[in-house]
This record gives structure tokens, sequence and C-alpha cells, in this order.
């Protein structure tokens, strides 16, 4: 579904990304993982277009996206949630979601008028869907900025299952929550890969990463050292020494 | 009784020219380009009416479109930038505005007399109003017919799905390309409505204060229009119209008592209401 081919992203001298190689299956959720500044908000921003990659492919469902602006990608099908959540906090919750419903079915279906200068009842059942997964009914006039942290990360990710992504990039979602809280967590990522959404986590809490992840690669400095199930990457050297640093084993 | 008559016009005037950075302040631009788009608007629906001798209403309409075709030109690479840069961006095409209407002559004889813009001179023989026997009170009710319209205009938008993505660029323009939405098509669009809001504010005050020169949009006046939305607040339309009655109907003129030292105190009164208020006269939009 999702193949980085040889892609680097360098910032001056500093190689952000360095030839990673990437391969995500379709019905997978896959697992990035890595030490801080290891180059995985890179690769997800590199993905989702925030920055174009320095060299390299990124194909999305055969089709080479690297050349493609972000709300484009978004339109293929590519969501993303923010490692430090993004919301349009002066907006309701409701709203939020709104804004949100980009996808490229919306963009068929809906009339210019209906979609631009129409009220908000034609896609008020559909809205109401996202706040009843994410558990944000009762607060759907809310401000964004008003919610507590947990909610804000519901309503980032709601936001961006608003636009009926086929591939989702989870940026460090468990980043700040408690145990009960990523237990939750877990539940919602594996009902929405039942749905049919691919994962491609990037993430520190292990106890999230190694419970949902069908397969893991592990960053280090920007290059893939290592890949396969989290069974193998827990007993893997070279992921062992990059965590725990010198010559452990 | 002229006299409010007179202010409403130009109340009414100054209306659009906020309501025309309204619309822009709400994708997060600051722009000083609308005296720009206003004075394009004045001198098109000036000349149209005195040289071709068309109607107000149309000439009107095609200041409405030439003020949006320039905002639109201006919107795609001005946009490209932000924050202080567009700032200045922004100033320089309002001034360069300005310099080609100092620089400007198009005069043709009618009626025995030369018309038309004549440079530093201006254009001095607008007189749509008085020709066809205008009094004070229908020319200002015939400027709030299109203020009315305007507010209106951009009240609908804000309850609709534009106006939420205008405000979400506004919020954060990262988090607003990553939901799909498409600032380019998103800011110029605001910007080119706007230029059309400026563009009939600019032809309404030319035939009311029937002559009009470079001097009349100036950086001041730049100034003026993006102050209004600020002062007011960005939580609807009304805080702009509220603005400029504060600031033209109360500080302008209520003030001219003082003399010299109006100016001085206009600037502290500005100064105190965006302290005692700091986000508009309406405050913060609450959903």
């Amino acid at each position: 579904m999702l193949e980085l081919r040889a892609l680097s992203r360098h910032f001056g001298g500093v190689r952000a990304v360095d030839g990673l190689d990437l391969a995500v299956q379709e019905g997978q959720i896959f697992g990035l993982i890595g030490p801080n500044g290891s180059g995985k908000s890179t690769t997800v921003n590199v993905i989702t277009g925030l920055f174009p990659p320095t060299s390299g492919a990124i194909v999305f469902r055969g089709r080479d996206i690297a050349g493609l602006p972000t709300h484009l990608r978004l339109r293929e099908g590519i969501a993303r949630t923010f490692q430090n959540i993004r919301l349009f906090g002066q907006l309701s919750v409701w709203q939020n979601l709104w804004v949100a419903q980009n996808s490229a079915q919306d963009l068929a279906h809906q009339g210019f008028f209906a979609r631009w200068l129409g009220g908000q009842r034609g896609v008020r059942e559909e809205i109401g869907r996202l706040l009843e997964f994410s558990g944000l009914a009762h607060k759907r006039d809310e401000l964004a900025a008003n919610l507590a942290f947990g909610e804000q990360r519901r309503l980032e990710l709601a936001r961006a299952m608003a636009a009926k992504p086929k591939l989702l990039l989870l940026d460090e979602p468990a980043a700040g929550m408690n145990s009960e809280e990523i237990g939750q967590l877990r539940s919602r990522i594996l009902k929405l890969r039942e749905s049919g959404v691919t994962i491609l986590l990037v993430e520190h809490v292990m106890e999230l990463v190694m419970g949902v992840t069908d397969r893991i690669a592990v960053l280090n400095f920007g290059q893939k050292i290592a890949e396969g199930t989290p069974t193998e990457i827990q007993a893997h050297p070279a992921v062992r020494k990059a965590y725990l640093g010198g010559e452990a084993a | 009784m002229d006299f409010y008559f007179g202010l409403a016009q130009l109340i009414g005037v100054h209306t659009l020219l906020g309501l025309s950075a309204y619309i822009v302040l709400l994708t997060g631009q600051v722009s000083l380009a609308q005296a720009g788009f206003f004075a394009v608007g004045a001198y098109t629906a000036g000349m149209l009416t005195v040289l071709a001798g068309w109607h107000l209403v149309p000439a009107l309409g095609a200041s409405a479109m030439t003020g949006a075709a320039v905002a639109c030109a201006v919107g795609f690479p001005a946009l490209r930038v932000k924050g202080l840069m567009l700032v200045i961006a922004t100033l320089a095409f309002g001034e360069g505005v300005r310099l080609f209407f100092f620089n400007f002559d198009y005069q043709i004889a009618k009626g025995g007399i030369q018309v038309g813009p004549l440079g530093g001179e201006g254009f001095r023989q607008i007189r749509f109003f008085p020709e066809n026997g205008w009094e004070t009170g229908e020319v200002m009710l015939f400027i709030w017919v299109f203020v009315a319209a305007a507010m209106a205009l951009l009240w609908w938008f804000d309850r609709s799905r534009y106006g939420t993505v205008l405000r979400a660029v506004g919020e954060d323009e990262l988090a607003a390309q990553s939901v799909g939405i498409n600032l380019t098509a998103v800011k110029v669009s605001a910007m080119t409505v706007g230029g059309a809001i400026a563009g009939i504010g600019g032809g309404l005050y030319a035939h009311y204060t029937t002559h009009i020169e470079h001097a009349s949009f100036s950086i001041l006046l730049a100034t003026f229009a993006i102050a209004y939305p600020i002062v007011g607040g960005l939580r609807s339309v009304f805080g702009t119209l509220l603005a400029v009655i504060f600031v033209q109907g109360i500080l302008v003129e209520g003030l001219r008592f003082l003399g010299d030292w109006r100016n001085l105190l206009f600037g502290a009164l500005i100064v105190l209401a965006m302290n005692l208020r700091p986000s508009g006269i309406l405050g913060r939009r609450r959903a």
C-alpha cells in the first residue's frame, strides 16, 4: 500500500532520514520506533508532504506521490495526527470535524454550493458517527481549546478519520497518556483496522506498539536498523543496543 | 442634518473597507493592500460614470470586478509569504497603486471641459449624484444598501463551511493543509472577495466625495482598513462595524474640539481600547 524507496531527507548536513526503504501492506498496523531524533516524525512529515524528500520515492497504491502537495495526498487517502496536538482551538469540536471532510468521495458527491456555502444539515449524520466513535458527542459545541488533553487527542484522531483515509499515520498518539487511556487508544486503533484502515504507528510507548502492531521497523540516525514482528524486534540485538546504548545485547 | 448624513456615508464606506480586510484577516493574513483595491475601485467607477457615461450601479459592478481581479492577481504571489513579510509586500503593492494614480492621466473633453484623472491633480469631476439630483440622505441610504449586502454576505460565509475553513486556516495553516485544505485556493479566494468589497467601497467613496486623488489612498487608509477588524474582533462582522463607528464617529469626529491634540489622544485611545479588550470590541468568537 505504501512503499518508501531509498527515501532521504537532509536538513543541511543532518541526515534526518537516510536511504529508508519501507513497505506497509494493506490492512497492516505497522510500527515505526526508534530513539528520540531517529527520524520518525520527519518520515511522517515527508510522507504527508510537509517537507519534500531530498531523494527517493514515496509510492502510495502504485503511484509516486512525492510531487503532490499535502492537501492532494490527503485526497489520495493519507491522513495523520500530530505528535504535539494541532487542533483548530477556537473552532468547536463539531467544526473541527466539519472542515476536515475533504476526502475524494466527499468532493465527488457534494455539489460546490452545498459543500462550501450550504448549512450543516447534510453532513450531520456522518459527523455524529465520528463524535460517537471518539466519545465526544456530549462536547460537540465545546471549543477544541477547552477540551482536556485526552479529549483533544481523541478529537485529533476523529478529525483524521473525517477524511475517510485509507492510510492513517499516527505520530506518537499515546504521548502523555496514562495506561487506562492507552488501553482505550489501543482498542480504538484495532477498531479502525477492522474498518479497513491501514495504520502506520510512530510511537515511543512500547506497551502500545508491542500490543497492536503486525510488523515493526526500527530507525536509528535516520536509517532502518531492524524490521520484523514484535517478537523478533524485542529479541533483536541491534535494537537493544540502540535503545540501551553501549554494547548491551 | 447633512453633517450626520455625511458622517454616515463615511462610516458606511469605511465599513466596506474594514469588511474587505476582515475576510482576509480570518485566514490569518494581515493585508495592507486593501486601500489599493479601494483606489482601483474608486478610479474604475469614476471613469465609467464620467468618461463613459455609465449609470453608477453597473459602474460599481465593474469596480467590484476590477477590485477582485487585482486582488486575485496580488493574492497568488503575496500569499506565498507570511507574517511581517506579507505586511511589507502588501504595503508595497498599496504604495504602488497610489503612485500609479499619481502618474495616471486620462482626460477627454466633455461639455467644453477636460474631464478625467490628471496625475497629482486628481480626478475632480465625478458628479453622478448632483447631476442626477440625489440628496445627501438618499446617497447615504444608497451606500448603506451595499454595506448591508456585504455584511449579510460575510455573515452567511461565517455560518457556512467556507467561513469555517477560513478560520481553520487562520488558526493553524499546517494542520489545515494536513486535513486536506488547499491553502492557496482558500487564501486567494478570501483576498478576491475582499478585493471586490473594497472595490465597491472605493466606487461609492469616489461618488460621494466627487473628487479623488492619490493622496486619499495612502498608508493611513490602509492602516485604518486593517485596524477595523482588529479593533472590532473577529467574532462577527458586527465587530468591524462597531470599530468603524468607534474610530470614525467617536474618536475622529467626537474629539474634534481638542484641535491638534486630537491625533495624540486618538492613538492613545486605540491603544487603551486594545488593552481593555485585547481580542476586539466583540471579543473572541464562541462556537
